[in-house]
């Protein structure tokens, strides 16, 4: 398969691909990890003029905690799975990166550009939804952070602007007592989700402080749990609890019935990992 | 639409050549240099045949434009061997029959090698968790990942030897 021809433009500087793509705008895409451009292009799902590949602008694929956590642009899912960092600190993300694709994409695909390719299936966009994450994005003249709730609007759609670039993610310090984690149900390894929660906790004491939860593949985008959130921040983690937020998100959830499962079962998934999720949070504290 | 010069070192030599921007890097180390094993197998991203080393990390070559790897290293399976002799992983596959078909094997050895310059005493979990981006549809995967480890046995006992 082939893509349509286009022409291939390779930045060295953040201003440079900035200004390419003032100049192109709708016929340009950005190529990041490429591990979801090249399909779609490969489909001729995506068809742009130009090729903007930020790979060789220096410093995007850096990581670093400063009151929050910045991940740049060309951070790899690898990466992510590799880092000692997010290992000790940011435990749904540790959770989610060896369950994304299989280790050939893992290596090239990038945190970023799942969340701007925005497919409902995508794994990255629900943690970064539980984490409360924000979108760095750029223009040549300007620079703003949009919440991923409201950077995600629906299936493969953003409120990225033509000129932006999104630059990093942004995550919140997520305190000292915290749990999260990512439950996937797949087929088999490199399948896209069936189902899929990240929960992410902190706590103060035995109550919840603040709580995030997203749910992939059971809606036209990935979802954010707020009743279940909004019920647990402030709560004690008991068996009640736990089964009302479980069905909370089951009800938040939109699934439809396809050959991954049917739409019953796919909400069934989301209560039971839920479930399975805040009782191995309340497992950790009483231990 | 501009054609790119292009360089990419492709097991240790210097290649250049012009290429459509379109053009994806297993066609390019396929088409325009004849080292037909790199394979091309599901062409959708889902079975790891086409995989090469790119500064040595396993990457799939038909998910990927030729123009994004100028100015880097390439390996496929024909740069396993170094001065007629077999790296360790390619005697693994033929000690442990690690192959029926073989379409897979280019992309299996290059995994099993990769892996091997990070841990040099997998699991059969390692192994296995390496090549789960790699589909095979003959060996029922058993033996791949004997092979694996076999080499891994072979280039530990060439090391002490080496230290002995």
């Amino acid at each position: 398969m082939f893509p349509r021809s286009f022409d291939y433009l390779a930045p060295e500087s953040m201003d440079d691909a900035l200004s390419m793509l003032a100049e192109h705008g709708e016929d340009a895409k950005v190529l990041a990890g490429g591990q979801s451009l090249i399909p779609l292009m490969k489909l001729r799902f995506a068809a742009p003029d130009y090729i903007i590949d930020i790979n060789r602008i220096p410093d995007l694929g850096s990581m670093h905690e400063n009151g929050s956590l910045s991940v740049g642009a060309l951070v790899r899912t690898h990466d992510i799975e590799r880092s000692e960092l997010i290992k000790d600190r940011y435990p749904a993300m540790a959770a989610a990166a060896p369950l994304i694709s299989d280790p050939l994409v893992r290596n090239l695909g990038t945190v970023v550009g799942s969340l701007c390719h925005a497919d409902p299936q995508g794994d990255w966009a629900s943690v970064m939804l539980a984490m409360n994450a924000e979108i760095v994005c750029r223009t040549g003249e300007s620079q703003r952070r949009i919440p991923v709730a409201e950077f995600v609007q629906g299936p493969f759609t953003t409120s990225l602007e033509p000129n932006e670039i999104a630059t990093e993610v942004n995550i919140p310090d997520p305190g000292a007592d915290t749990y999260g984690t990512y439950m996937k149900l797949e087929r088999k390894v490199g399948d896209f989700a069936s189902v899929g929660v990240a929960i992410h906790l902190s706590f103060d004491g035995p109550r919840v402080e603040r709580a995030g939860i997203g749910l992939t593949a059971v809606g036209p985008a990935n979802i954010k749990a707020t009743e279940a959130e909004q019920l647990l921040t402030g709560a004690e983690l008991d068996g009640g609890t736990i089964a009302r937020a479980a069905d909370l998100c089951a009800e938040a959830a939109d699934p439809h019935s396809d050959l991954r499962g049917s739409a019953d079962y796919k909400r069934a998934m989301v209560r039971v990992f839920v479930s399975r999720a805040l009782s191995a949070a309340t497992a950790g504290k009483a231990a | 639409m501009e054609n790119k010069t292009i360089s990419v070192t492709v097991n240790g030599g210097s290649k250049a050549s012009e290429v459509e921007p379109r053009r994806l890097l297993v066609h390019w180390i396929r088409e325009a240099l004849g080292l037909t094993g790199t394979h091309v197998g599901c062409d959708t991203s889902s079975c790891g045949a086409c995989t090469v080393l790119l500064d040595g990390t396993p990457v799939k070559s038909c998910t990927m434009f030729a123009v994004q790897a100028d100015g880097r290293e390439v390996t496929t399976v024909e740069g396993l061997q170094q001065g007629g002799k077999l790296h360790p992983v390619q005697e693994g596959f033929k000690e442990e029959h690690g192959l029926q078909c073989g379409f897979c094997t280019p992309g299996m050895m290059l995994l099993g090698a990769a892996l091997l310059e990070e841990n040099p005493d997998p699991s059969e979990e390692d192994v296995r968790w390496a090549i789960s981006g790699n589909l095979c549809r003959c060996t029922g995967y058993q033996n791949i990942v004997k092979s694996v480890q076999w080499a891994a046995r072979k280039a530990a006992s060439e090391q002490s030897g080496v230290n002995a």
